[in-house]
């Protein structure tokens, strides 16, 4: 009756609720680390009541939304107001599907054939993660309309023009990354990773063809900051001019479905870029299996560097950041393009 | 399994999860609206007009450019998984197609539909350069 239930089904599940609850438990330690890494920069404390040295602090402010009064205008669009944050953090999630965080394991021997660290295996993974994560606009743009207020309305419109500008130079750079690796999945991507540059430098994209690579990861990491709206291009929420933005009607769960799909977007944002630039799951000292150590590290850093450039960085004026993504990184991602065509041919790679 | 039936499996857990904790959230608070709170935020001041005004041409103008270019990162993708078939000669058909691109680039750049801020304007008046009276009030105030 329960012939089902293969080891397989079981890892399988196993992974998608480690993903799931992994993103949840990541966002809520964002959460702590964005207050902590803002009180060290500032020279405060931040939080320290909850619990030790205040770690519980995240928890304590979901307990509390979950408590708080749903408010809804009076002349909001009901359907659209209540979908616009399930829009949001349902394509958060779904960019996480395909992007693996560990190589293939047969956990210690309990399957036949090694599975990979990752919910979804398609072949053009960066293509997927590329168009889901275009689809999160809609969740902000929806918000902003539903509101039926000036300032979230005006949010949701920065945003959209703000993220299709951007979008340009971040699939420019995937194009860049697809061009050099020849393959449109993850884990193939990662796989060719391996290795060293003359025996000494890993045979990381960043350091591919120097400076092509880097070139490509910096595109990579500024429009990955303006995809996820974060400082110094948080338009849509830019507190000083337009309250709240995209969210200011929003209250309880629903307004934390927002923060939370902002934090899990940094999240893949940041594990896009460990697989695509950064070598994935491969480092020295540790066996493959436990590649995943070597992925967390790597994320790690990367999510430090997003809340670093938050409390260093003053926000971008608007006309400032559309020129910036049309007139500077739009040309510099696609001359970097051409230059890496280039010498794919040249080199014979 | 793990194909793309797992995308499904996410956007499942995903809406889902949204949903349910949206839908408890509402069960659980309390529930006292007031004229006060169901009116959209303006700062504490009762809302003026509707907020689905007319908005600034530029973001449609953002909008339709932006179509335009997200054809050519279409076109991207195919070809640079197949630019080691292609060889040189695919080379110089996506640079010409970039060639073609850049005409219609430099156009709208000429244009001004990617200047946002005032000073590209040509309705817009600077306010006149504060005299050196002015800029001596500023810095010492009015008392010396």
């Amino acid at each position: 009756m329960f012939d089902f239930i293969t080891p397989e089904l079981i890892v399988y599940v196993s992974i998608v609720g480690t993903v799931f609850m992994g993103l949840q438990i990541g966002a809520a330690v964002m959460v702590y680390a964005e207050r902590k890494v803002a009180a060290l920069i500032q020279q405060r404390l931040g939080p320290t009541l909850v619990g030790p040295k205040g770690v519980l602090q995240p928890i304590a402010d979901i307990v509390k939304l979950v408590f708080k009064e749903d408010l809804r205008p009076k002349a909001a669009d009901a359907a659209l107001f209540l979908a616009a944050p399930v829009i949001s953090v349902a394509a958060a999630y779904i960019a996480f599907a395909p992007v693996p965080f560990g190589a293939a394991s047969t956990f210690f021997g309990l399957l036949d054939q090694p599975m990979p660290l990752l919910v979804a295996d398609v072949n053009v993974a960066v293509l997927v993660v590329f168009a889901v994560a275009s689809m999160g606009v809609y969740g902000i743009v929806l918000a902003g309309w539903a509101s039926n207020s000036k300032y979230s309305l005006l949010g949701g419109l920065r945003s959209s023009a703000q993220m299709i500008s951007y979008e340009l130079s971040y699939g420019l750079s995937l194009a860049t990354v697809i061009l050099m690796a020849n393959s449109m999945s993850f884990r193939a991507i990662v796989d060719q990773q391996a290795g060293y540059f003359f025996e000494v430098i890993p045979r990381w994209n960043v350091f591919w063809m120097f400076p092509l690579g880097l070139v490509a990861f910096g595109v990579y990491a500024i429009a990955g900051l303006a995809e996820t709206n974060r400082a110094p291009f948080d338009f849509p929420e830019a507190e000083q001019e337009l309250v709240a933005g995209y969210h200011t009607e929003y209250s309880s769960m629903a307004f934390a479905m927002f923060f939370l799909a902002e934090y899990i977007n940094m999240i893949t944002v940041s594990a896009v870029a460990t697989n695509l630039f950064l070598g994935g799951w491969h480092g020295p000292f540790l066996p493959a299996e436990y590649g995943w150590i070597w992925f967390l590290i790597k994320l790690a850093v990367l999510l430090f560097c997003y809340l670093w450039i938050r409390w260093t960085l003053p926000r971008f004026r608007y006309d400032q950041l559309m020129a910036f993504g049309w007139k500077v990184l739009l040309p510099v991602a696609t001359v970097n393009l051409i230059a890496v065509a280039a010498g794919v041919l040249y080199f014979g790679l | 399994m793990g194909g793309w039936d797992g995308l499904a499996i996410m956007i499942a857990v995903g809406v889902g999860f949204g949903a349910v904790s949206i839908f408890i959230s509402s069960f659980i608070g309390p529930r006292n609206p007031t004229p006060e709170k169901m009116a959209p935020y303006e700062c504490g001041m009762p809302p003026v007009g509707d907020a689905r005004e007319r908005q600034s041409v530029k973001f449609y103008l953002i909008a339709m450019i932006f179509l335009l270019f997200d054809i050519e990162i279409a076109f991207l993708g195919p070809w640079a998984m197949s630019i080691r078939q292609l060889g040189w000669p695919g080379f110089v058909q996506i640079v010409v197609f970039f060639l073609i691109l850049v005409v219609g680039y430099v156009y709208v750049w000429r244009k001004g539909v990617l200047d946002w801020g005032p000073e590209h304007d040509p309705d817009y008046v600077h306010a006149p350069s504060p005299g050196p009276a002015v800029i001596k009030r500023y810095r010492y105030g009015t008392r010396n």
